[in-house]
C-alpha cells in the first residue's frame, strides 16, 4: 500500500511539474525562433557562391534535458504494445530546437549572417536506474559565416 | 586556429593537407550534481550542470585538437566532427577529429 502510494505521488508530481515544464519550454523556444529568424541555419555542404569572401568558424550549442517520472512510465508502457513513444518525442523535439536555438545565439553573438554544415550529435545519458532513458543531450553544430568588414 | 565543419574555406585556398588531428575528454561528474539529476529525473526539465560540464569537455576536447594541428604546422582545421559515447555509468567521452590544413588568402 505504501509503494502504491509513493509510485502515485511521484506519477502526479512528474505528470504535473514536466507538463509545466515542458509547456513553459514550447513558449520560450517558440519566442526566440521568431526572435532568430533572420539568421538562416542549412545542412548544406557548401555555401553560396555569395559567401565566398565571408569568415568562417565553427559554432556550437548543446543542451541536456532530463525525463520526468510520468513520461518514464508512460514509455515504459508503450513499450509493452508498440508504437509512437509521444512522451520521448517531445522530449527529442525540445531538445534540438533548443540546441539549434544555442547555436544560433552563439553566431549571433559572433556577427554570423548564417551557418552551414549543420550537424547533429544525440547522446542518452542513463541515469542510476541503469536500463531506461534517464536525460538526453543534443548537441547542433556548424559553421558560421562572418562578413568582412572592407572588402 | 581556423576551426570549421565544412570542406572549403570561404576566401581561401586550402595549400596543403596535414591529415587527421584529434582530441578527446572522459569526464565525470561529481555525485552532487547526480543527485540533483536523480531529483530531475522526477520533475523533468534541463539539467543546468550537465549541459555546462559536456559544453566544459566539448572546449577542452577542441582545444587539444587545436594544439595537435598546431604541433603539425597548420593554420586551420577543417571537416571537424563531433562524437559522444557514456563509456561508463556516470563519465562520457568526447571525441572531437578533423583535418589539419594550410590555408591562404586567395
Amino acid at each position: 500500500m505504501g509503494q502504491l502510494l509513493v509510485f502515485l505521488t511521484l506519477l502526479a508530481l512528474g505528470y504535473g511539474f514536466g507538463r509545466l515544464a515542458e509547456s513553459r519550454h514550447y513558449r520560450s523556444i517558440i519566442a526566440r525562433e521568431d526572435a532568430l529568424r533572420s539568421l538562416l541555419v542549412m545542412p548544406d555542404r557548401m555555401p553560396p557562391i555569395h559567401f565566398q569572401n565571408h569568415g568562417s568558424t565553427l559554432v556550437t550549442g548543446s543542451v541536456v534535458i532530463s525525463v520526468d517520472y510520468f513520461k518514464t512510465v508512460a514509455a515504459g508502457l508503450r513499450g509493452l504494445f508498440g508504437g509512437r513513444v509521444g512522451a520521448y518525442e517531445s522530449l527529442l523535439d525540445r531538445a534540438r530546437r533548443e540546441a539549434i536555438l544555442r547555436m544560433q545565439e552563439d553566431a549571433r553573438k559572433l556577427g554570423a549572417e548564417a551557418v552551414f554544415n549543420l550537424k547533429f550529435e544525440t547522446s542518452r545519458i542513463a541515469q542510476n536506474a541503469g536500463q531506461g532513458l534517464g536525460s538526453v543531450e543534443v548537441l547542433a553544430y556548424g559553421t558560421a559565416l562572418i562578413p568582412v568588414h572592407g572588402r | 586556429m581556423l576551426i570549421s565543419n565544412m570542406e572549403v574555406v570561404p576566401g581561401k585556398k586550402i595549400t596543403t593537407h596535414l591529415g587527421l588531428v584529434q582530441g578527446s575528454t572522459v569526464r565525470a561528474k561529481h555525485a552532487g550534481r547526480d543527485i540533483m539529476a536523480g531529483l530531475k529525473n522526477i520533475f523533468g526539465g534541463e539539467l543546468k550542470g550537465y549541459t555546462e560540464l559536456l559544453s566544459e569537455s566539448r572546449d577542452e576536447a577542441l582545444q587539444r585538437l587545436s594544439e595537435q594541428a598546431r604541433t603539425l604546422g597548420a593554420n586551420a582545421v577543417i571537416n571537424v566532427r563531433f562524437s559522444t559515447s557514456s563509456i561508463a555509468a556516470g563519465a562520457s567521452e568526447i571525441f572531437v577529429y578533423g583535418t589539419a590544413v594550410i590555408v591562404e588568402d586567395r
